[in-house]
């Protein structure tokens, strides 16, 4: 299936996890993950499945005033 | 002990004494940006939420590994919005960014040229997160009567700009400063357009309790000298506030004493 990964079109496995995206990822520092404009908490990355045309959004913090 | 060792200042339920907060964006590297920060004494410092770079380099540090949130109170800005929902939204994030830290930065703003806030949807943003239980910090204009009813919402301090964000211009308007600092039962924090350290000191004299500057550091030939002079300037501005300063006179007024002249 294919989502929209900060803007970008993304292919991963069907019934895919939020958990195991991030896992692909590697992502490094904090995050925060928000999927069709809802916040999805840390502790439901777990259990949150990705559905094909997801819009996937991860941000972090960084230099700005 | 001097009135200003223990002159602390508080925002919500925190008590701060740096009086200077500084922004994290246009240093050249990490390294310079971590040096100008420590240099400044700073204890609020702010940043800004954008979309991962997902081919990022491993070894670049991250921004929250420099500036960790042990040591500095984090101050999530919604710089770059330009309408109510994506500021509200931006702060969502931040706060589970942030493991539930619902201090926030809250800047509409309308027009690219000038980065002047809109009015109209700072106030019904400041509301929706006010309600939804964020302790928000809101930039505006100085406009004493637009502060005043962002207090009145429940902002926890209110953030009138020196002159438009990164000009540099330093207090175009002193008046509405000093107006807004006296009708004010909530922190009054300069935010915006100071270029110098004496720009920051002005703010003090006029009784604002603090100043968030960015550019004027990051910007600086020598931005950890700069930080250095900026705490110097806040620190100098508020102690001349607090010492109360001498009338100002149209003519001299002779130092020396008139009497035991012997010529």
């Amino acid at each position: 299936m294919k989502v929209l990964l900060n803007g970008s079109s993304y292919s991963l496995k069907d019934n895919c996890s939020l958990d195991s995206l991030i896992k692909n990822l590697e992502l490094d520092g904090k995050y925060a993950v928000e999927i069709n404009q809802n916040i999805i908490p840390r502790s439901q990355y777990r259990t949150k499945k990705i559905s094909n045309g997801d819009k996937i959004e991860i941000v972090q913090a960084i230099g700005g005033g | 002990m001097k009135n200003s060792d223990k002159d602390k200042f508080k925002i919500a339920d925190s008590v701060y004494s740096s009086r200077l907060l500084v922004g994290t964006g246009k240093y050249k590297n990490t390294e310079e940006a971590k040096s100008a920060i420590e240099e400044s004494g700073a204890e609020i410092v702010t940043v800004a939420i954008r979309r991962t770079n997902l081919g990022q380099d491993k070894n670049k540090p991250n921004l929250l590994d420099i500036i960790s949130p042990s040591k500095f109170t984090i101050l999530p800005n919604t710089a770059g919005c330009y309408d109510a929902d994506s500021a509200i939204r931006t702060c969502q994030l931040a706060r589970e960014l942030l493991d539930g830290h619902d201090l926030v930065k809250l800047e509409v703003l309308a027009d690219k040229k000038t980065l002047f806030p809109d009015i109209t949807q700072t106030l019904h943003a400041a509301e929706t997160l006010v309600n939804d239980n964020f302790k928000v910090m809101v930039y505006t204009t100085d406009d004493p009567i637009i502060a005043k009813n962002l207090e009145e919402i429940g902002c926890v301090a209110v953030m009138p700009l020196a002159a438009p964000i990164g000009s540099g211009l330093g207090i175009q308007n002193p008046y509405n400063i000093r107006n807004i600092v006296e009708n004010a039962s909530v922190p009054i924090i300069v935010d915006a357009g100071v270029g110098t350290a004496s720009d920051a000191s002005i703010a003090m004299e006029l009784g604002c309790d603090g100043v968030l500057m960015n550019t004027a550091i990051a910007e600086a030939d020598n931005p950890t000298l700069m930080a250095s002079a900026m705490k110097k300037a806040i620190q100098a501005g508020r102690e001349a506030y607090l010492a109360g300063r001498m009338p100002k006179r149209a003519y001299a007024s002779a130092s020396s004493p008139a009497d035991g002249r012997f010529f």
